[in-house]
C-alpha cells in the first residue's frame, strides 16, 4: 500500500509552558522520543486530537533545534480549547511538514533581517529567528519589532529578555497596546511605532500578525519607501488537507498549504484579496 | 475495433460481470443513475445519469483512518483496502473527461492513495451519446462526444455495440471477452456522423470560451457582474454536488463509542463555513463564495493546467439550480 500523507503520526506532548493567559507552547515528539520530521522555518503540521478535529499550526522551534518540536498555540476554537486542557505525557496526532516556509537559504541569505510581528503572529517568526540566530555567518544583522495587547501577551517573553536582547547581533524593540503598570517600554500600535522606529530600508522584511496590523504596517513601510518584493508575510486560512487538494485555502489560482503559507507581497498584490 | 450484436448484449454484460463488478445507467423513479448489474438488468437510453460518475473514485463519503484512544494514548490505523476491480459502462464524453480534471488534483505529488486505487482497479467503457440534449455544452470545452474518451469508447448502431480500446487497461479487458466479433476500424464512422448533426444544432454548442483562462484573473474577479448574478443563489450547494469535477472536500471526525473514524465528504465552496477561521471569515457574502465556484473552473484552474476548463459541460447544473443560475448564465453575463 503506498504512503498516505493524510494518515497520521502519532506524537507526545512531552512539555507545556504558560506563555500568556490564551497562549501555551507545546513542545511535541515522536513516540521514539524524536523529532517527528525535519522541517524549514515558517512550514506548518496538522496537529488533532482524534474525535475533536485537526489544524493546522506553524511550527514554533527552529529546525536547528534537533530534539523536539514546538508549536505556539493560541486557545480560540474547539481544537485549540482542548490541547489548552491537556497535561504533559498527551498523545496527538501530527502530519506535515506543510507549506514552502520562508527562503531562509535563498532570498534571506546575507540580508540584514526586520521581523515585524503582532500578538500570536511571532509563532512562526520565532522558528526564522532562532533560525537565523544559530547561523548568523549566513546572515546579517536582526531587528525584531514586536508587540501585544498588553505586556502579558508577550508570547515566551522569557526568551526575548533573556536570549534576543542578550544577543549582540539582534536588536528588539518591544509595544504593548496600552499603558501598564510595570511596564515602562513603548506603548502604542506596531504600525506607528515602526514608522517612529524609521527601520533601515536595506533590510528584509519578515511580517506577521493580525490582518488589521499587517495591512496598516505595510502601508506604512512602503510610504517609508520599502518595497512589497521585499516582506514576506505568512498567512493563515482554514485548511483540511494540507496538500492543495480540498479547495480551503485557494486564493486565485494560489493554495496558501502549499504554495504559501509564505508570500511575498509583490506576489500577493496579484491575487484576489481574499485572506 | 470489436463488436457484438445488440441481441447478444445480456451475454456481453454477464461476461463483463463475470470477473469484476459491472456498474451501468439504469432508469430509476427520477432518471439514469449508475447501478451494480445483475442478470435482468436494463441498461438506462437516457442521456445522462443525474449524478455523475465522479463517485466511482471520489465518493460521497468515505473513512480516511481510523483511532483507538485510551487515556493519553492514541492508535492510528490504517483503514485502507486495496479496491476490487471494476468496470463502469456508459459514461459520457463529458464525464469521462472530467476523469482527466480530478486526476490531476488527485494524482499530483503528494498522491491521494484513496482516489489512485480506484482509479487503478477502475475501467471505464464510456459510450457515445445518441440524444445529446438542449443542456449540454462539452463542445464549448473542446470535447468530442462522438468520440468519447476512456480506457474503452463505444458507439451503439441499431443492431451493433462497436468497441475501441484506448489504454492497456482497456486493450486487457477487451481481449478477456472471446464473446467479442472483430469489428472494421470505421464501423462507427455513420453512427459518429449522425451524432455530429445533432451536436451542430444543440443551442449552447457554440458557447465561447474565449474570454476566460489564467489570464484574465483580476479582471474578471472584480467585475461588475457578479452581484447580480449571485444576488437570487440560495447557497444549497447542488451545483457542486451534482458537478463532476468539483472536488472539495472536509475532513471531520466521528466518535463511534467503540473509536474515532475520519472521514472525508463533498463539500461545497458555497457553504458560509467553508472558508470559517478563529479570526473569521476571508469569504463573508453569498457573492465571493459564488464568484469563488465559477472563478476556479474558468479561470483559477485553466492558470494551473496549461488552459484546461474545470468544466466539462455536462449540464447538470443548469437542470438541477433551483433557481436556474449555472455556469452557462455566467459566462454570457461576463463575456459581454
Amino acid at each position: 500500500m503506498r504512503s498516505e500523507t493524510l494518515i497520521p503520526k502519532i506524537g507526545v506532548v512531552t512539555d507545556i509552558r504558560v506563555d500568556t493567559p490564551d497562549v501555551k507552547t507545546f513542545r511535541v515528539v515522536g513516540l521514539d522520543g524524536k523529532k517527528v520530521f525535519e522541517h524549514i522555518p515558517g512550514q506548518c503540521a496538522m496537529l488533532s486530537v482524534p474525535g475533536v478535529g485537526e489544524g493546522m499550526f506553524s511550527i514554533t522551534s527552529s529546525p536547528t533545534n534537533e530534539a523536539f518540536m514546538e508549536f505556539s498555540i493560541k486557545k480560540c476554537g474547539c481544537l485549540t480549547s482542548w490541547l489548552h486542557m491537556m497535561d504533559v505525557g498527551q498523545q496527538i496526532t501530527i502530519r506535515g511538514p506543510y507549506g514552502n516556509g520562508f527562503p531562509v537559504e535563498s532570498a534571506l541569505k546575507g540580508k540584514d533581517l526586520l521581523f515585524i510581528a503582532g500578538g500570536i503572529g511571532l509563532a512562526p517568526l520565532r522558528s526564522v529567528i532562532n533560525y537565523v540566530r544559530d547561523k548568523k555567518e549566513n546572515y546579517g544583522s536582526v531587528h525584531i519589532i514586536y508587540g501585544s495587547r498588553s505586556a502579558d501577551d508577550l508570547v515566551d517573553y522569557q526568551e526575548i529578555l533573556n536570549e534576543w536582547q542578550t544577543d549582540e547581533n539582534v536588536k528588539v524593540d518591544l509595544t504593548i497596546d496600552r499603558p501598564q503598570e510595570g511596564w515602562d517600554g513603548h506603548v502604542g500600535f506596531i504600525p506607528s511605532f515602526v514608522e517612529e522606529l524609521k527601520p533601515d530600508l536595506s533590510r528584509t522584511v519578515l511580517i506577521c500578525g493580525p490582518p488589521i496590523m499587517i495591512k496598516f504596517t505595510l502601508d506604512g513601510l512602503k510610504k517609508m519607501g520599502f518595497q512589497e518584493s521585499q516582506v514576506y508575510t505568512t498567512m493563515e486560512l482554514r485548511m483540511k488537507c494540507a496538500i492543495g487538494k480540498c479547495g480551503r485555502c485557494n486564493i486565485g489560482n494560489k493554495y496558501v498549504c502549499k504554495d504559501g503559507p509564505v508570500f511575498r507581497f509583490d506576489e500577493l498584490s496579484t491575487l484576489p484579496n481574499e485572506y | 475495433m470489436k463488436k457484438i450484436s445488440l441481441t447478444k448484449l445480456d451475454e456481453f454484460f454477464a461476461a463483463v460481470a463475470a470477473s469484476q463488478n459491472l456498474y451501468l445507467p439504469v432508469d430509476g423513479a427520477k432518471g439514469a443513475e449508475y447501478s451494480l448489474w445483475t442478470e435482468g438488468t436494463v441498461m438506462s437510453k437516457a442521456y445522462n445519469t443525474l449524478r455523475s460518475a465522479k463517485d466511482f473514485f471520489f465518493p460521497q463519503v468515505e473513512t480516511l483512518a481510523a483511532f483507538k484512544v485510551n487515556g493519553k494514548n492514541i492508535e492510528v490505523e490504517d483503514v485502507r483496502k486495496e479496491t476490487e476491480d471494476f468496470v463502469v459502462f456508459g459514461v459520457r464524453a463529458c464525464d469521462a473527461k472530467s476523469f482527466e480534471i480530478l486526476d490531476s488534483v488527485y494524482l499530483a505529488d503528494p498522491v491521494d492513495s484513496y482516489y489512485a486505487s480506484r482509479r487503478e482497479h477502475g475501467v471505464i467503457m464510456t459510450l457515445s451519446c445518441k440524444k445529446p440534449t438542449e443542456t449540454c455544452f462539452c463542445k464549448a470545452f473542446g470535447i468530442d462526444a462522438a468520440n468519447p474518451g476512456g480506457d474503452v469508447s463505444c458507439w451503439m448502431t441499431d443492431s451493433e455495440l462497436l468497441l475501441q480500446a484506448n489504454t492497456e487497461k482497456g486493450e486487457a479487458l477487451l481481449a478477456s471477452l472471446s464473446i467479442l466479433e472483430e469489428a472494421d476500424d470505421n464501423a462507427a464512422d455513420s453512427e459518429k456522423e449522425k451524432l455530429q448533426t445533432i451536436l451542430d444544432k444543440l443551442p449552447l454548442g457554440n458557447l465561447s470560451t474565449e474570454s476566460f483562462g489564467g489570464d484574465k484573473l483580476m479582471a474578471l474577479f472584480n467585475s461588475d457582474k457578479w452581484e447580480a448574478l449571485s444576488e437570487s443563489c440560495l447557497a444549497c450547494g447542488t451545483c457542486t454536488f451534482v458537478c463532476p469535477t468539483c472536488q472539495c472536500y472536509d475532513i471531520r471526525d466521528y466518535d463511534t463509542g467503540h473509536g474515532v473514524q475520519r472521514f472525508r465528504c463533498w463539500d461545497s465552496c458555497m457553504y458560509s463555513d467553508f472558508t470559517l477561521c478563529a479570526h473569521g471569515n476571508t469569504r463573508n457574502t453569498q457573492m465571493q463564495r459564488f464568484r469563488q465556484r465559477f472563478m476556479h473552473k474558468l479561470v483559477y484552474y485553466p492558470a494551473n493546467n496549461n488552459g484546461v476548463f474545470g468544466c466539462v459541460g455536462c449540464g447538470r447544473c443548469l437542470r438541477s439550480c433551483p433557481i436556474s443560475m449555472n455556469i452557462v448564465k455566467v459566462m454570457k453575463a461576463l463575456e459581454g
